[in-house]
This record gives structure tokens, C-alpha cells and sequence, in this order.
């Protein structure tokens, strides 16, 4: 085969071009110039959000943040091999000691109890600690008269925490009950992805359930579904714009545009 | 003679193997003049979910059981008893009227978990689930729960969010099938005896956790009537207690999870 000689001047140049330049966007697969996405992350082409992590979500849209129960960690009740190992680098990956942020924050000029899941940690799974803070945080909402607002970002329950995991789905609809039972507002933000579990609880219990533009949102994964009837399923399954169209969610907003929203539907049910 | 231990894996087995009794049997030993009532009032009935009212001798109790089929054609319909969304809102329904009523509820769980379809997704499998949670944390009125063979992910838990859950000693419950278990931690579904082993599925397990508060035998063809004398005391007791306070401990139980 004939093989170009570089000159050394060539690969100097080439040796010195920046990496990651160029960036594909998982749902439109076009490439987009890697800053061209922007502080918020998004695909400037078909406004997909990339998944952040919740640290970054939190700078994007709250300040004068007061984080909870920072210090809670799981206590790995199967005993899992491997499992720690996990943890360390989803931990690494996020500032988080597990999967999801809350505390108090404040929202285009509103107090409100914020709870953000983050995907960088272990697919934002549904482990006794996230659960056990989203409880809590329901909980201090109920107390201090909050409204919630949760972004939920998540691959469904934790594996690694069997039955424990599967009890956390229980345990915060109880505390969601509790929080609606007092007239407080619950706005649920489905971001990319958000299945299984999360979905089959607090994800859809929402007064006002929001997406993401093309987020996953589901409850079987698609492969289980594909294998058990046996077919392929259109692109489209499962996204945030199919969910819109068969009535589940309430709207599909930008991440640009949430602060925006968020903040107005916090004032529409502001107590006098 | 001493008990034989028992791997995991073969409580998985037992927890799946054909019972010398049908689901209506079941229902029918529980309670007399069962009223099989159906359909979510959308769109559909499920034949994987039966719900009914019946005497369990002088009380009114409400009766809601996943069901496997009792035959292939029977299988299929009920996708080997993984309930759709219109399945968990049929239950949620009759949940709803039993509350109105105060009438207390027994679940009868033997599912996989709930049907993996395009279908149920376009039709909002997780939303269905998600409502019966939400609606059982504060349901005036009694609710025990019952797994007598597989207890699988949120699709049997949509109907475990009870005062009390019981197992019997030929069922599991678990996060999801040792199958799945193994195929998303270790990419192979082969591995499924090994992932029964560490899951803590079984009914012993499940008991020493909280899980589980009583483990009844299931003694076969005679299992039908031997349920309604284990059941009728449990729910005398629960339906005299003041609804505030069954609602309290019902949530205090699953707050410690």
C-alpha cells in the first residue's frame, strides 16, 4: 500500500492539535464543535442535554445552595464484590459520596428544596442513601413548607443493593405522599435517561412533570423489550417527544429556557 | 430429620415450579362468592392481574392476585402472569374502591415483574407502578401482601406496599430475576445461579431484613384453605385499628428501608 510521507514538520503540527476538538451528540449523531455546546452543555443542533454532572446542573440553574445530609454513605448491604470500587469512582467523578445532590436552593429568586440526580455516579442509580436523601428532602420540604423541585437522572435500582434498593421506591413515594398531602408543589424534571425504578416512583409522581428535549424516559430497558417481543424498536421510543405526544409528561423545556420555568411555576403557587 | 439447606437457587426454582393449585383456587379457598370484577376503565382488562371482592367468612375483603395462566394459550395472555399497565390500574381501582369502603385488601403476588412490551412502555408501565406506590402510602384502609412464588422488581412491589408482607416458603422476592441480575453486573445471564446466591432473595433472608414479617408454608393442594386461617386473624387485627394509625406504621415499616 502507498503511504504518504509526513514530513517532520507534518506531525509536529498534527502532534499538536488539542483533543476532543469535536464532539457527537448521542441522540442526533451530528458533530458539533466541542464549544459550540456551551456552559449548559447542549447540542446546539437538536438541543439534546448531555448528561452532566450534578454539581455542574446545580451551578447552571440554583444559587444560594445549602446542601443535606452530605455525609450519608451506603453501607453495602449485600456485601458486593467489587462494589466499592464502584463507589470510589463515581465519587471521583462527582463530588458525591452517592448518586444524587439535595438541599436548599434558590431558583430565579424562589426557596425551594432541590434534589438533582447525577448520572456520573454509577448511571444515577437507585441506592439506599439516594433514597434515603430524597426521602429526607421530601421530609425538610414537608417541614419548612418547600416546594420540591427534583431533576431526575437515573438507569433505575441499584443491583449491587438488591432488595434494599427496590424498598427505596416505596419509602420516598411515602414521603412524596406526605409533602402533596400538605398543598405542596412537586415539579419532577426527567432528564437523560431516567428508567426503571425512578420512573416506577417518585420520577412520575410529580404535580408537574417536565423533560429534557430527547431524553430516555422509561421503565424496561429498550434490549429487554427488544428480546422479549422480538423486534426492533424506532428511535424515537422512549423519548422525552413520544411521551409528550401519549400524555405522560407535561412539557419538553429547554435547558437554556428551565430557570425561566421553574421559577415562574414556583411563583404561581407561592403562598400568599 | 434435619433440614436439608437449601441453596438460593433452589428456592428460584421452587419459587417457579407449576402449582398443584390454580390462582382462582387460591382466591376461592381465601374467600367464598369471589366477585371477579375487571377492566382499568381506559382501556383494557389484564387477564395477569384478577381482582375481585369476596366473603372471608363474615367480612367483605378485596382480592387482587397476579395470575401465570393455567395453560400455553393462557401463558401468553398473561405474559407468564407480567401484569400491563391497565393490569396495575385495574388493581389500582379496586384499591381505591376497597379504601372507600374500608374494606381491607389481600394481595396475592406470583409475577415476574411487570410485562417488558412496547405496548406497556407507550402506555406508561413505570406511571401505572409509580401510582399504586403513591396511592398505597396513605390507602385508608388494610392492606396485606402476600408472595406466594415470584416476587419480581417494581412490578410486584406495585402491590407489596402493604401493612405486612408475607412470603410463603416457596416464594422469592427480589430486585429482578437472577437472570437479569447476572446479565446487567456481569454480562452473563448464565450466571444466574451464582447471582441467586448473593441477592438474598429468599424468604429467610427476606425475614431476618424486615422485608418479610412472616414466612407461611405453602403445604400444595391443601395451601388454599390453610391461607384463610393464617389470613383471617392478621386482618381482624389490622382492620380494627384506626386508619391514621395503620397509615403511620405502614409507612413508619417501609421508612427504615
Amino acid at each position: 500500500m502507498f503511504q504518504p510521507q509526513l514530513t517532520q514538520e507534518a506531525l509536529a503540527r498534527e502532534a499538536a492539535l488539542p483533543e476532543n476538538l469535536w464532539i457527537q451528540c448521542p441522540y442526533c449523531k451530528q458533530g458539533s464543535y466541542r464549544e459550540s455546546l456551551g456552559d449548559a452543555q447542549v447540542c446546539p443542533l437538536c438541543h439534546y442535554g448531555f448528561r452532566i454532572t450534578a454539581k455542574k446542573r446545580l451551578a447552571l440553574v440554583a444559587t444560594k445552595t445549602t446542601e443535606w445530609d452530605a455525609d450519608l454513605v451506603t453501607t453495602d448491604p449485600l456485601d458486593f464484590p467489587g462494589y466499592d470500587k464502584k463507589l470510589a469512582a463515581g465519587r471521583q467523578a462527582t463530588g458525591l459520596k452517592d448518586s444524587v445532590w439535595t438541599g436548599q436552593a434558590n431558583i430565579g429568586g424562589h426557596v425551594c428544596a432541590l434534589g438533582i440526580m447525577d448520572p456520573k455516579f454509577m448511571m444515577g442509580s437507585l441506592g439506599t442513601v439516594t433514597g434515603e436523601r430524597l426521602t429526607r428532602l421530601f421530609e425538610k420540604a414537608t417541614e419548612a413548607s418547600l416546594p420540591v423541585v427534583l431533576y431526575c437522572a437515573s438507569g433505575g435500582a441499584r443491583m449491587q443493593e438488591g432488595i434494599h434498593s427496590l424498598m427505596q421506591m416505596a419509602k420516598v413515594s411515602a414521603a412524596v405522599k406526605n409533602h402533596s398531602n400538605a398543598g405542596l408543589l412537586y415539579i419532577s424534571v426527567l432528564t437523560d435517561p431516567t428508567m426503571g425504578g425512578v420512573t416506577a416512583s417518585f420520577a412520575m409522581q410529580g404535580d408537574i412533570t417536565l423533560a429534557e428535549p430527547h431524553s430516555l424516559i422509561g421503565f424496561a430497558g429498550r434490549r429487554v423489550i427488544e428480546q422479549t417481543i422480538n423486534q426492533k424498536l424506532p428511535q424515537n421510543f422512549q423519548r422525552a417527544e413520544t411521551l409528550l405526544q401519549s400524555g405522560f409528561i407535561d412539557a419538553i423545556v429547554k435547558r437554556s429556557e428551565q430557570e425561566a420555568y421553574i421559577s415562574d411555576l414556583l411563583a404561581m403557587h407561592e403562598r400568599a | 430429620m434435619p433440614e436439608k439447606e437449601t441453596s438460593a437457587y433452589a428456592t428460584v426454582q421452587a419459587a417457579r415450579a407449576p402449582r398443584p393449585y390454580q390462582t382462582r383456587e387460591l382466591i376461592n379457598g381465601l374467600v367464598a362468592n369471589f366477585h371477579e370484577l375487571h377492566g382499568d376503565r381506559v382501556s383494557h382488562d389484564d387477564p395477569a392481574v384478577i381482582g375481585g371482592i369476596g366473603w372471608l367468612d363474615q367480612q367483605a375483603v378485596t382480592v387482587i392476585a397476579t395470575d401465570k395462566g393455567n395453560d400455553l394459550t393462557e401463558r401468553l395472555q398473561t405474559h407468564f402472569g407480567s401484569p400491563e399497565p391497565w393490569g396495575y390500574r385495574k388493581a389500582l381501582r379496586l384499591m381505591k374502591q376497597a379504601a372507600k369502603f374500608h374494606r381491607p385488601i389481600v394481595t396475592l403476588i406470583n409475577t415476574p415483574g411487570a410485562y417488558p412490551g412496547k405496548e406497556a412502555e407507550a402506555n406508561g408501565q413505570g406511571a401505572a407502578i409509580a401510582d399504586l406506590l403513591v396511592t398505597c402510602a396513605d390507602l385508608p384502609t388494610p392492606i396485606l401482601a402476600i408472595l406466594v412464588g415470584e416476587g419480581g422488581s417494581g412490578g410486584a412491589l406495585a402491590l407489596a406496599f402493604g401493612d405486612e408482607v408475607w412470603m410463603t416458603d416457596k416464594s422469592m422476592y427480589s430486585i429482578l430475576s437472577p437472570e437479569g441480575f447476572a446479565a446487567i453486573l456481569w454480562k452473563d445471564a448464565s450466571r444466574a445461579k451464582e447471582a441467586a446466591e448473593v441477592m438474598q432473595l429468599t424468604p429467610q433472608n427476606l425475614l431476618a431484613k424486615g422485608v418479610c414479617d412472616r414466612i407461611i408454608p405453602d403445604t400444595g393442594a391443601d395451601f388454599p384453605a390453610a391461607l384463610k386461617a393464617a389470613v383471617k386473624p392478621k386482618l381482624a387485627e389490622l382492620t380494627a385499628m384506626d386508619p391514621e394509625r395503620l397509615v403511620a406504621k405502614r409507612q413508619a415499616r417501609f421508612r427504615q428501608f
